[in-house]
């Protein structure tokens, strides 16, 4: 596979206006999948071939409903292939449930990408873990596509990903395409096991104990339920994985992604520009302090 | 007052013929916003006359409360601030983003640009001018520019006050943001009460001193300077409180689990008066509608206040629901996130959130009370605790 470039994030030389930063551009359905439940995948190309999709790992984008709402939701598809922006969501407000009924050849308003990304570029030579709770998959995913096309620059590359039960997992077709490499070391666990499930049960990062990685050379993605990342944090320290040597990705409420509203302050960090993805040790002294 | 300027750059402008700097103002195409009194309280909105400005009143203020009195005297000027601030004109309340028409490949935007609106403030005081400097900072100097604040800061002349007075609830002297008018004025005044009525005016800017070139005014004189001086230094000794800012970062962020935010919580409404009051509080929200044809979209940017649920909402709940949360997410975010986030300390000891928050909790207060007990961090490891 072509190795894919990591996009040059540097303040543009030419001011960026707000007016025009807060009007979407136009992207068509071309796909939607139905994950679970609740949880659904849209494939959204842009209408102007002048736009493009172009992101790094990690990276959000503010979705635009017509005169409903605009929501931030990780882009969990292929770097490689910005003319498709994927995005994996679940509908749990007005926004995303009116997304949940969309269909191919609807269009909707897209601003970004948004905020720091996964820092592959600075990982190479390393062993790669990575800890993704529920729909924490999402933002990961465009990691592993580039780790994946860029597997000879990583030393081991490790998936750790926990699920309510099965039928909630994400991907799970390509979960079991990534489990068929000898190249990626993935494990699934579940909650609670429910039908034929034969696999892992309990939290991930009760996984993290055994996952096969060398410590001292190995760097962490996570990217779940605070409370889960939190464990996670604690469970790889006790394997010698530092704080300055994880990363893991935060949610908080985002009205602009221009760093003004104010909405995504994490003490003195704004998420939407600082994060969402974090190096643990950057915002150690918050992170996990109740409702800052 | 006006320390920077020197000697010769002031001037005097008779109390008589203050009319004709409004005058002025407005064949050059500026609303002139000044204070005025509104349901008992002294607002910002627009005026033709000097007549219509609060002439011989002042206000009375203390934690929660806030009263108009009569002073005695004639004093234009001769009150602090009210429950307004100038950022309701710089960066309104409410304001629409843009609009758009669905079509039959989505939608596209209606052009809607607009002139900027041309404002003349009259009576900007040194904490307000301060805080305009913090709204600068953050929405015109950020990676994404506030095209439409910096049209209508561009567009805004500054008629600043040098403080008489200063009230209960001030402290500017603190925050070094007052009572002495810093730079960024077109036009500043002095009120002199002593003899005759009139002003000492400062230039500080070529519009300002064209402005002033049409009205009659002369150099001020030695002794004028001198009275001018003495007015803001009767202010500054006249500080209701103070906020001291050795270490003030650090010390909120250390104590972010300090018992006393439990304090505060038991009086706290979560009301979010503070924030509305606030002249440097700048969050807002955006607000997605249609009309009733589902044709037209709009899209709308409204002040919000980190005091509501919805402020923190993500898709599993609000991260900050207790009143605890999210006084210390205002305060903390006030006197320190702000600091790394534009330089500076975000408040500019106005005390307008200690006059207007229903139950008179006092920031300055607050914060003498963590330093008082400095807890310091529970933990070096966070992490290890679960909620």
């Amino acid at each position: 596979m072509m190795q894919t470039p990591l996009r040059k994030l540097q303040r543009p030389s030419t001011p960026v206006y707000g007016s025009s930063a807060c009007k979407p551009y136009r992207c068509r359905v071309t796909r939607r999948v139905q994950e679970n439940d609740d949880t659904f995948t849209v494939e959204l190309t842009p209408v102007s071939a002048r736009q493009h999709g172009a992101f790094n790992p990690g990276q959000f984008n503010m979705l635009y409903i017509f005169g409903l709402g605009e929501i931030p939701i990780s882009i969990s598809g292929d770097p490689a292939d910005p003319d498709r922006l994927v995005h994996t969501t679940r509908a749990v407000g007005a926004v995303t449930r009116r997304m949940a009924t969309l269909h191919e050849g609807d269009v909707i308003g897209v601003r970004g990408p948004f905020g720091t990304h996964w820092p592959l570029e600075e990982l190479k030579g390393k062993d790669i873990v990575i800890v993704a709770g529920g729909i924490g998959l999402a933002p990961l995913r465009p990691a592993l596509y580039q780790l994946v096309a860029n597997r000879g620059d990583y030393e081991r590359v490790v998936l750790l990903y926990g699920a309510r039960t099965p039928e909630d997992m994400l991907y799970r077709a390509e979960l079991e395409r990534w489990r068929a490499r000898f190249d990626l070391e993935v494990y699934v666990t579940v909650d609670r096991a429910t039908g034929d499930w034969h696999g892992n049960v309990g939290l991930v990062t009760a996984l993290i104990p055994r996952a096969p990685f060398e410590p001292r050379n190995a760097a962490a993605l996570l990217c779940g339920p605070e409370v889960m990342m939190r464990y996670a944090v604690q469970a790889l320290q006790k394997r010698g994985v530092g704080a300055a040597q994880t990363w893991l990705s935060l949610e908080r409420n985002m009205k602009c992604g221009m760093a003004m509203c104010g909405h995504c302050q994490f003490g003195p960090h704004i998420v939407c520009r600082d994060g969402p993805v974090f190096r643990m040790d950057r915002i150690q002294r918050f992170f996990g302090r109740w409702e800052v | 007052m006006a320390e920077q300027e020197p000697h010769d750059r002031l001037y005097v402008l008779d109390r008589t013929d203050l009319q004709q700097l409004f005058d002025a103002l407005r064949t050059r195409g500026y609303t002139v916003i000044a204070p005025q009194i509104e349901n008992n309280v002294i607002i910002y909105g627009a005026v033709d006359r000097v007549e219509e400005l609060p002439i011989g009143w002042t206000d009375v203020q203390a934690g929660g409360s806030y009263r108009l009195a009569r002073r005695g005297d004639d004093a234009l000027f001769g009150y602090t601030v009210g429950p307004h601030s100038w950022k309701r004109f710089l960066s309104p309340p409410l304001r629409m983003l843009w609009r758009a028409r669905k079509t039959a490949d989505g939608f596209e935007f209606i052009d809607d640009s607009s002139l900027p609106p041309r404002y003349a403030l009259i009576g900007v005081r040194a904490c307000e001018l301060a805080a305009i400097q913090r709204l600068d900072e953050i929405y015109t100097r950020g990676a994404v520019i506030d095209d439409d604040y910096q049209a209508r800061r561009g567009a805004t002349f500054i008629v600043a006050v040098n403080c008489g007075k200063a009230g209960n609830t001030c402290f500017c002297a603190s925050l070094d943001t007052g009572p002495s008018v810093g730079p960024g004025y077109d036009l500043a005044l002095t009120e002199l009460l002593e003899g005759e009525h009139r002003f000492v005016v400062a230039v500080g800017s070529e519009r300002g001193a064209e402005v002033l070139a049409e009205l009659p005014h002369r150099a001020a004189s030695e002794g004028e300077i001198e009275l001018a001086e003495a007015v803001v230094a009767q202010a500054a000794s006249q500080m209701g409180r103070a906020l001291e800012t050795a270490g003030l970062q650090e010390l909120l962020y250390r104590n972010v689990e300090h018992p006393h935010w439990d304090a505060v919580a038991e009086r706290c409404l979560t009301c979010g008066n503070c924030t509305l009051v606030c002249p440097t509080c700048f969050c807002f929200t955006i607000e997605d509608t249609t009309d009733l044809t589902g044709q037209i979209a709009e899209r709308w940017r409204r002040t919000d206040s980190c005091f509501s649920t919805a402020f923190s909402f993500i898709s599993s709940g609000s991260i900050r629901t207790s009143a605890k949360a999210r006084y210390r997410q205002w305060l903390t975010h006030k006197l320190a996130g702000w600091q790394d986030q534009f330089g500076s300390i975000g408040c500019v000891g106005c005390g307008r959130c200690i006059t207007w928050c229903p139950v008179g909790i006092d920031l300055t207060a607050e914060v003498a009370a963590l330093r008082a007990e400095d807890v310091g961090q529970p933990s070096a490891e966070p992490i290890l605790e679960m909620t």
